[in-house]
């Protein structure tokens, strides 16, 4: 069944003061990369929360959520292993206070669906987590004592691999000072729907389109020209390292030359 | 229509919030709802949810008694003034301190909510007991403030603590989630007129009638020191 999704739509529901959505529906498929952009307070969030729902007029912007164009089963949000969402919310603190190896092992036994062992799944999460992060997760520290960006590290590696899912939802997956290339490259390894909220012209333009976000509704879609993607794989990826490379410098607490951006000036 | 809802849970965990959403989603079915809220020595949700939506309030203070007992020998009082109101669904929210008690009546009489915070720790679903594991529906409030992956390990616990209870995920700030909610009380049988309620679970052991197990809500039944509908108490026995 998770196997099998091919598409998601959403159909538009109204704005943040009863207006329809311009953009009355709208269909991903299998292997999208979707970005969700606008301001702050334009309904990005509430945007993704509503697929996260299976929104079905339920919320308060009435919209309604179809995979492989029919309403979703109500097993999804009832049972987290059939759940073939998995999101990853703006949260840099984890309440729920045990070992980080204890807290990935209940995660796993809510979301696993058989086959590969929990210890080895767990194992995984944290080996992809500490990809991301400056300074490693170690399985026996507390969740509560992880810092905001290793915290967010494991939330998108918990996602990303003890849930599996076919449909992948990311809240600004840039804040948080974590290797947002990196994270990037890791994900997009598995063939999946994503979609990212971001602020992040690297994002939005690596994606295949981009809905723009206004006063809650969704305004626009707009498919990445073949110009965007070349920016995006040419001068704004070198732009991007050279901001990468100069902020590692800074992290390691080096000092920094006249000379540095010199390559992209 | 005679309708009673009993919704428990402790402290500050959005009980109020979620009774909001309802009120206003019965209110749009041209359903008459009253509300009471029992609880120590102070609260203005009456007053509030009063003034918002127009609806009979009443407030009952436990004072010294615990506001389980309290509810116990006032609700059938209560239930009365609702009813010659022309109420349809009476909404009774309980303040929850000891969680020891169940305070709702039996499941032919009444529909019984706990609601629980996903912030409250992941141990809390086996902490309650009867609070939890004799309602008909659990609503877990605050999802937006934890992380997926915390939600959905709250809600498996939650789920293996009371498997027999409805459990339902909201966000009562946005008013996510409570359209089931508003099903499963419309679904609720009536109560027969003049019914005096029994509760569903057996209280603890104690030392006032509640506390030893008389489970009957009709306030003649109860021996003791015994608070009254309004404040006060009187005693009854020799």
């Amino acid at each position: 069944m998770m196997d099998s999704i091919k598409t998601i739509t959403v159909l538009g529901g109204r704005g943040k003061t009863g207006e329809s959505e311009q953009v009355g529906t709208v269909t991903f498929r299998m292997g999208d990369v979707i970005s969700i952009v606008g301001p702050t307070g334009s309904g990005k969030t509430t945007l993704i929360n509503d697929i996260a729902l299976f929104a079905n007029k339920t919320t308060p912007s009435q919209r309604r959520l179809l995979i492989n164009a029919a309403s979703p089963p109500p097993e999804y949000g009832d049972d987290p292993s059939l759940n073939p969402i998995a999101m990853i919310n703006q949260n840099t603190k984890i309440f729920l206070n045990a070992p980080v190896g204890v807290f990935l092992t209940l995660h796993a036994e809510v979301r696993h669906r058989g086959g590969e062992e929990i210890a080895h799944l767990v194992a995984r999460t944290i080996d992809f987590a500490n990809q991301l992060t400056g300074e490693p997760i170690l399985l026996d520290r507390q969740t509560t004592e992880l810092s905001g960006g290793q915290t967010r590290a494991l939330l998108i590696a918990d996602a990303s691999v003890i849930c599996n899912a076919p449909i992948v939802l990311l809240d600004e997956i840039e804040n948080a000072g974590i290797d947002r290339a990196k994270a990037m490259e890791l994900l997009r390894k598995s063939r999946k729907i994503y979609l990212f909220v971001t602020h992040d012209p690297t994002i939005a333009l690596q994606s295949d389109l981009r809905i723009v976000m206004q006063n809650g509704t969704m305004a626009k879609v707009i498919h990445t020209s073949d110009a965007e993607r070349k920016l995006s794989s040419g001068s704004l990826r070198r732009v991007d390292e050279a901001l990468s490379a100069l902020r590692n410098k800074i992290r390691d607490g080096e000092t920094i030359s006249s000379e540095e951006l010199k390559g992209v000036l | 229509m005679k309708k009673i809802v009993i919704c428990a849970g402790p402290t500050a965990v959005g009980k109020t919030s979620v009774l909001r959403h309802v009120i206003r989603k019965l209110l749009a079915k041209n359903i008459r709802v009253a509300y009471l809220k029992n609880d120590v020595q102070y609260a203005t949700d009456a007053v509030v949810l009063a003034e918002e939506f127009g609806i009979p309030t009443a407030t009952e203070y436990s004072g010294e008694f615990c506001p389980d007992h309290a509810s116990v020998t006032t609700l059938y009082d209560h239930i009365r003034w609702a009813w010659s109101l022309g109420t349809e669904v009476f909404l009774v929210e309980t303040a929850g301190l000891c969680l020891r008690c169940a305070p709702y009546a039996l499941p032919e009489e009444s529909l019984g909510i706990v609601v629980l915070e996903e912030t409250s720790g992941i141990d809390l679903p086996f902490k309650i007991g009867p609070m939890l594991t004799l309602a008909d529906v659990a609503m877990i409030t605050k999802i937006d403030m934890v992380s997926p992956a915390e939600r959905e390990i709250f809600l498996a616990r939650t789920r293996k603590a009371a498997p027999n209870v409805r459990v339902l995920e909201v966000n009562a700030q946005a008013g996510i989630g409570i359209d089931p909610l508003v099903t499963r009380i419309l679904n609720t049988p009536d109560l027969a007129e003049n019914d005096f309620p029994t509760l569903r679970g057996h209280p603890p052991l104690g030392t006032c009638t509640v506390c030893s197990g008389e489970r009957s809500m009709n306030p003649n039944r109860h021996r003791g020191v015994v608070a009254i509908t309004g404040g006060g108490t009187r005693f009854s026995g020799q």
